[in-house]
């Protein structure tokens, strides 16, 4: 990207310069090739003429917090657009801390763009209400919608998609990615028309109910020939497996639904057969309930696959690392922690390619350790697998020297997300907080935009962030640090931290107050049970205009209680829109002028 | 601004030196001076028995679940621990009962690893000798033949179907005797 910039700045040097500027066309042209939305938003602040001609030709708007902006705003400046993302809720909206009824509805978008964009491809929804109303809508109101994303959502059921189903003629992806839907039953398939053949991707693998309409889900697989990517739930049996895929043997990316069935000769042979006529495979998924002489079925694609998400097959160690030494262009790898240390061993020495992997907890609650997984299998990973960048560890150990060879091992990390299950875990050699080995990972890894900490972690951790992590743009902290000195280190000194996400830290009003300015430049600060006074948010939200400083607190109204008692939780974002509107009981946003405070 | 001032910004200047050098609140030394965990810090998970017979350690380590923690998505804990610790806890206990013993008894077809091992654990339990087991003709060579219920409420013999088949369809066992038994035996 810096030569398009390079480019573009000399470009705009000379337009300014020129007495005929570039006529528009010229310009539109070349912007057609930048699609990055941080690369568009640089482009529109060259001068007013490159904003004006810059904001009728962009197709793609990405509006990272919903409140930021209010729905007119954008459909006033981008008149023009075919494909919006939204995302709600904050991050750790995911671990049940935001109470529901915080926000986050995408109604109120629909309306907007219904009337005046009616030419809309592609709605991609994160962490948002959205209601059987929104989406029947949505395909009332967007005959040409081909793309319908739904991540993190709820507060539908299957009649909105089934809504959708019937209605939207040139829809080719719908993709429900971990929503919680209110799933009726499987019937809601059967409304895609009979004369309905454009899916090329369907993923329908969060949807909860034991009916699947079998017939409806061949019958659709079967006609649209172009279906690349399959997503199937649990529900799916094992046997029936085989039948789908036999119909769209052209598949790039297949989940399967429960894959445990009696053994049946036949039932594997018919599996092994239509898995081996899948010649291009390349991501698996599913495999709950997994019966592990089931498992040689996928061997022969097993050369093939990119990608393996095994985080719901609770097979043991020995069956993974047969699994796992039968793919050796593997990229992406989830998988439970059976894989223990000598599995990881194993995909260190078998997947060179590794760029991403993830180690889920199989049994998060428990004291002891129920599996063999310790700070060893990712110190392995990370010498093995040159490519590495991606990870998300939950372990039970860990040690200050394994931190600092894996960031050794490591520099080319970009996310770096460890988990140690329980909260202040010290070193397990050592018994000192892990400072040093959190240190040494922002240190080496200078490409860092991701990183999630844990274990014991003193003030010292966050001196070392907020000195070396200068790409950092999203932190999440959990029962860490000392003094507001730690919150201050991070905010003077990550200079792109976008968004900051803090649970049980003693984190108070100085750090804050010290570095409120710094919060304008940011998307978002997330700070829950920390030591932040309900007085500090009132200043905090008088002094800061373009910040909506918002209290959520499910014990009352914050007024009822001293000023200098914390609140509960606290969610700070910059925003043109002005408070929002649509809060429920339990949030408050702190006003700018005293006198006009919401309760 | 006047927090500023409080913040003592020396405070703020990186310094890689030896902990509880600098004037920080005490509150700040006892973390960094102790080599060892302070005792009402919940140690690393890896605690040995003896510390677990403890019952500060224990009354800590009781799971009394912290909303959020650890930082998993609510349908990766409903697909796992249901099915998991139903697993492990359970075995899978089925009523033995034997033609003119005066009780039945229940063995765990989890502990038996297979139909060897069945038979042995039903020969010791009930003092029997099961006969040779062949496909073609059933148990040869004794009064005694094991049988069970399927899930279709037939009884079969055992020894027919792969080990995991048997054990996920076996509702009870029964060890059949005498001219009842040789018939069943015939049965192909």
């Amino acid at each position: 990207m810096c030569v398009v910039f390079s480019f573009l700045f000399g470009l705009s040097l000379m337009h300014k310069k020129m007495e005929f500027p570039f006529p528009d066309e010229v310009l539109e042209h070349i912007f057609s090739f930048i699609q990055s939305d941080k690369d568009r938003n640089s482009v529109s602040m060259v001068c007013k003429s490159w904003y004006e001609i810059e904001r009728w030709c962009r197709r793609k708007v990405f509006v990272g917090n919903c409140y930021a902006v209010s729905p007119r705003m954008v459909s006033r400046r981008f008149p023009e657009f075919r494909s919006i993302e939204l995302k709600g809720k904050p991050h750790f909206a995911d671990f049940n801390l935001v109470p529901d009824g915080w926000g986050g509805y995408v109604f109120p978008w629909i309306v907007e763009m219904a009337g005046a964009f009616p030419w809309l491809e592609e709605i991609k929804l994160k962490r948002m209400v959205v209601t059987d109303e929104s989406l029947e809508l949505i395909a009332k109101s967007f005959k040409k919608v081909k793309v319908l994303v739904l991540s993190s959502c709820e507060g539908f059921s299957t009649d909105g998609l089934g809504a959708i189903a019937a209605s939207c003629k040139n829809l080719e992806e719908l993709d429900l990615v971990d929503c919680e839907v209110d799933d009726l039953s499987g019937h809601w398939l059967s409304h895609f028309p009979e004369s309905y053949t454009s899916l090329v991707s369907l993923n329908i693998s969060c949807l909860v109910s034991d009916e699947v309409s079998f017939s409806a889900l061949e019958r659709l697989v079967g006609r649209c020939t172009n279906l690349r990517t399959l997503r199937l739930n649990r529900a799916v049996p094992l046997d029936k497996v085989a039948d789908i895929l036999r119909r769209a043997p052209q598949l790039v990316e297949f989940g399967t639904g429960t894959y445990a069935a009696e053994l049946r000769p036949d039932v594997y042979s018919d599996l092994a057969g239509a898995f081996s006529s899948c010649k291009e495979l390349k991501s698996l998924s599913g495999f709950w309930d997994v019966v592990p002489d089931y498992l040689p079925a996928i061997y022969p694609v097993c050369s093939k696959l990119t990608s393996l998400n095994l985080s719901y097959a609770t097979i043991q160690s020995p069956e993974l690392i047969k699994l796992v030494s039968h793919c050796p262009n593997l990229q992406r790898l989830l998988v439970l922690d059976y894989i223990e240390d000598s599995g990881l061993e194993a995909l260190a020495s078998s997947c060179k390619d590794l760029q991403e992997l993830r180690v889920f907890p199989s049994d998060p609650y428990g004291v002891e350790p129920n599996v063999s997984l310790t700070e060893r299998g990712l110190v392995a990973v990370s010498s093995g697998c040159p490519k590495l960048m991606s990870v998300l560890y939950f372990c039970r150990q860990m040690s200050n020297e394994a931190l600092v060879t894996i960031a050794k091992n490591r520099p080319n990390f970009t996310r770096f997300r460890l988990c140690i299950i329980e909260p202040r875990t010290a070193d397990y050699l050592t018994h000192e907080p892990l400072d040093v080995g959190f240190g040494a990972i922002v240190q080496y890894c200078k490409e860092l935009q991701r990183l999630s900490l844990s274990g014991l972690l003193t003030d010292r951790v966050f001196e070392y962030i907020g000195k070396y992590a200068k790409k950092l743009e999203m932190l999440s902290v959990a029962f860490a640090g000392d003094s507001d000195l730690g919150l201050h280190h991070v905010l003077s000194g990550c200079e792109s931290l976008r968004k900051l996400e803090i649970r049980d830290c003693p984190f108070g009003d100085k750090a804050l107050l010290a570095n409120a300015a710094r919060l304008e430049t940011m998307r978002s600060l997330w700070m829950s049970s920390c030591a932040v006074s309900f007085g500090a948010c009132k200043l905090l939200g008088q002094k800061m205009p373009r910040l909506n400083v918002e209290v959520i607190d499910e014990r009352g109204p914050p007024d009822s209680r001293p000023e200098s008692c914390p609140v509960d939780k606290l969610y700070i974002y910059r925003t043109i829109a002005g408070p929002r509107f649509d809060m429920p009981p339990f949030v408050w946003t702190m006003e700018d002028d005293p006198s006009l405070l919401l309760s | 601004m006047e927090t500023e001032k409080d913040l003592n910004l020396e405070a703020t200047e990186l310094r890689l030196g030896l902990p509880g050098t600098s004037n920080e609140s005490a509150k700040n030394t006892t973390h960094r001076s102790n080599k060892r965990a302070l005792p009402e810090q919940p140690m690393s998970a890896n605690i040995d028995t003896a510390s677990k017979n403890c019952d500060q350690e224990t009354a800590q380590h009781t799971k009394a679940q912290v909303v959020g923690w650890p930082p998993i998505r609510s349908y990766r804990k409903n697909c796992l621990q249901p099915k998991k610790s139903e697993a492990e806890m359970s075995g899978i206990y089925v009523k033995v009962s034997m033609d003119g013993a005066p009780y039945l008894r229940k063995i765990d077809l989890k502990v038996v690893k297979g139909y060897p091992e069945l038979l042995k654990a039903l020969e010791d339990m009930f003092k029997f000798k099961a006969g040779e087991y062949s496909e073609r003709e059933g148990y040869n060579g004794s009064e005694f033949v094991p049988t069970y219920e399927d899930k279709d409420g037939d009884w079969m013999l055992v020894g027919d179907v792969p080990w995991e088949m048997f054990t996920s369809c076996c509702k009870k066992l029964r060890i059949m005797k005498g001219s009842e038994a040789r018939g069943l035996g015939c049965v192909v």
